[in-house]
């Protein structure tokens, strides 16, 4: 037992700052959002999608520099050209068409079109130049989505919110306010709104939005449920803040998530809504073109001038794909367990 | 459960009873009249004609008497329509929507959870890949577009199936077909979501250590188990398949009652737009409430009575 001699040689000092370097946390601290764009930006088809989302945002925006033509400009000497982009020999661009026979035209030449002029995508059956009213349309399409999808939030968030936090009789009327709406397909709500307002960009915007907010407010209201349940909230409500306030400091961050990720899901749809409602006759009057119009219109020379409907065709889908990855994308970025 | 239905069935009934009223105010409040279109009318001709369909009485007199109506099944006269009752116009219009939602319908079903299943298993893999991307295409490309395209290179190109029109079972597969692809990428990514699920849970670990073959514990349990809530989904895409008919009726030129809403909104026919209103709420109630009913027949964990404040 004598053997063991404890000396102050024994023992090492050590300075407070190296217990503090172990439990020091070496990564910088991240917020929700910040983790939710690095799990984002390691998604490469969202990250993908987004840039080209970007680009047909940028190139739509920029349509009253980037269109060649006046896109509302009739010309009936040059109706139904394909396209043809001046003084070059690419395939698909030199301004021929087969017709249902299988002979090779040029329109070019029989219409005496001058040898300079380029319609990059064609013309309509106005001699409308379609690339620039593809670009319009575009604008106007995306317009009319983020518009009715802002809309669509305005309503549907406070909604939400009312509805589940308040709970009892107001929760139940509005809840049976929502049945009723949602008992009618959406199309059809926005289709007998769309009759009943003035044809417009406004009526549009309100009938997409009005037939397509019950979903937002939905989630919005299940979410809030959970919300309500949480300590930091009565500890808020204990403290004596008013209601305002604990939606503003503590349901909305915390809705934050559900409301991208529903908003990001919204647009495609409300982009699909407007392209149907304007298909079938009903959406944005003439002239203005919309991805809807230019659709409706194409289809209806289609046999004979596919063109015409194709390219419109095209960037709807490009647009609705990209959109619809990108919400996937985010979808899993804000919430994790979902994969 | 009875109760729950009976209960269930009364809201419809209200809910119906607000949806018929709200259009009824609705159509009162559209622009232009039924007979706009016949502008050689004379004023006298006008007022015989709103005379002989009622429009001349006060509003609240010309909602009792359809309220009254309905209750006995009738929607009225349509204003253009060779003054055909609204109900037997929806009803010789039934027939070829009804085949195209079907088909459309198990088409989507069958192909939706094929896709979603082999996604599932093969998860992580260029086959998951492939089935999320087609599932993403189906429901990026609006039916109006795909519909379009098939008819122009199945049909009008490669004379494979007749362009247009309702001859026979033949004309109705290219429509069913366009239908068919949102229901099918819907399932396919919910399929695919709960397969997941169900392949990470216990008894696919116990199945698989008791030595079934894979194949076996698809079939027998994850298939089954994930079928279950795929049901949930069945009612709101009733609704995707009612509304798309809309344009693929259109573009088909199939005398359906997709086609016949079209046309009445375009000739401002109100009996025949709420009439078919109407029918497309009950259609889509009726779905949705089949599908509640399903899904607690065919899983016992769920108890209607308690999902009453849903």
């Amino acid at each position: 037992m004598a053997d063991i001699k404890i000396t102050a040689d024994s023992f090492k000092k050590i300075t407070s700052d190296q217990s503090e370097n172990q439990e020091k946390i070496s990564a910088p601290s991240l917020t929700f959002f910040q983790d939710a764009v690095r799990r984002l930006r390691k998604d490469k088809v969202a990250v993908v999608s987004f840039f080209v989302l970007i680009i047909i945002m940028i190139v739509a925006f920029a349509a009253p520099v980037l269109s060649p033509h006046d896109p509302n400009a009739q010309n009936p000497d040059y109706a139904n050209l394909p396209p043809r982009i001046a003084n070059t020999n690419i395939p698909g661009f030199r301004g021929r068409i087969k017709n249902s026979a299988g002979i090779v035209t040029n329109p070019y030449e029989t219409n005496n079109v001058p040898k300079n002029r380029t319609y990059v995508l064609g013309t309509d059956y106005l001699g409308r130049d379609l690339f620039s009213r593809i670009l319009y349309g575009t604008r106007l399409s995306l317009i009319i989505a983020f518009i009715a999808t802002l809309v669509d939030l305005i309503i549907g968030l406070p909604y939400g919110i009312i509805s589940g936090w308040k709970g009892g009789t107001v929760d139940l009327i509005l809840q049976r306010i929502i049945e009723i709406i949602s008992s009618v397909p959406n199309l059809i709500v926005a289709i007998l709104l769309l009759l009943v307002l003035k044809p417009g960009l406004t009526s549009i915007i309100l009938a997409i939005a009005f037939s397509s907010w019950v979903t937002m407010a939905r989630l919005i209201r299940a979410q809030t449920l959970q919300l309500k349940e949480q300590e930091y909230i009565l500890a808020s409500i204990t403290i004596g803040e008013s209601p305002m306030r604990i939606a503003r400091k503590h349901l909305i961050p915390n809705l934050s998530s559900t409301i991208i990720i529903q908003t990001m899901f919204s647009i495609p749809s409300a982009i699909f809504f407007e392209a149907f409602l304007s298909f079938i006759g009903i959406g944005i009057p003439a002239p203005n073109a919309s991805l809807g119009t230019l659709l409706s219109d194409g289809q209806k020379a289609f046999r004979f001038l596919p063109y015409q409907m194709w390219y419109p065709a095209l960037v709807l889908c490009i647009l609705m794909i990209a959109f619809n990855l990108f919400a996937d994308g985010l979808r899993d970025a804000f919430d994790p367990k979902s994969e | 459960m009875t109760k729950y239905i009976i209960k269930r069935i009364f809201y419809m009934i209200l809910t119906l009873f607000i949806v018929a009223s709200v259009t009824f105010f609705m159509m009162k409040m559209m622009p232009g009249t039924p007979f706009t279109n016949q502008d050689k009318l004379s004023a006298a001709q006008l007022k015989i004609m709103n005379q002989q369909y009622g429009l001349n009485k006060p509003i609240w007199q010309q909602y009792l008497i359809y309220m009254v109506n309905l209750l006995h099944g009738d929607f009225g006269t349509s204003f253009q329509f060779n003054n055909q009752p609204v109900s037997s116009l929806i009803m010789t219009r039934l027939q070829p929507s009804m085949l195209i939602g079907a088909q459309a319908m198990i088409i989507g079903s069958i192909l939706g959870i094929l896709l979603g299943a082999i996604a599932a298993i093969n998860k992580n893999t260029w086959i998951d890949s492939l089935a999320t991307f087609v599932s993403i295409l189906g429901i990026s490309v609006p039916s109006f577009v795909l519909g379009v395209l098939l008819q122009f290179y199945l049909a009008f190109k490669w004379h494979l199936f007749p362009i247009a029109l309702w001859n026979g079972w033949q004309s109705s597969i290219l429509p069913s077909i366009a239908l068919a692809v949102s229901p099918l990428a819907q399932i396919a990514r919910f399929m695919r979501t709960e397969m997941v699920d169900v392949l990470n849970s216990d008894y696919i670990e116990l199945s698989k250590a008791k030595g079934n073959t894979r194949w076996q514990t698809v079939v027998k349990h994850t298939l089954r188990n994930s079928l279950i809530p795929v049901i949930t989904i069945i009612g709101p895409l009733t609704a995707n398949i009612l509304t798309g008919s809309l344009v693929v009726e259109n573009i088909f030129s199939i005398p359906g009652i997709g086609e016949q809403f079209v046309k009445s909104i375009m000739t401002n026919d109100y009996p025949t737009i709420m009439g078919l209103t109407i029918f497309y709420s009950v259609m889509f109630m009726v779905m949705l409430l089949i599908t509640d009913i399903l899904y607690s027949i065919i899983d016992p964990r769920i108890r209607l009575t308690n999902k009453e404040g849903n």
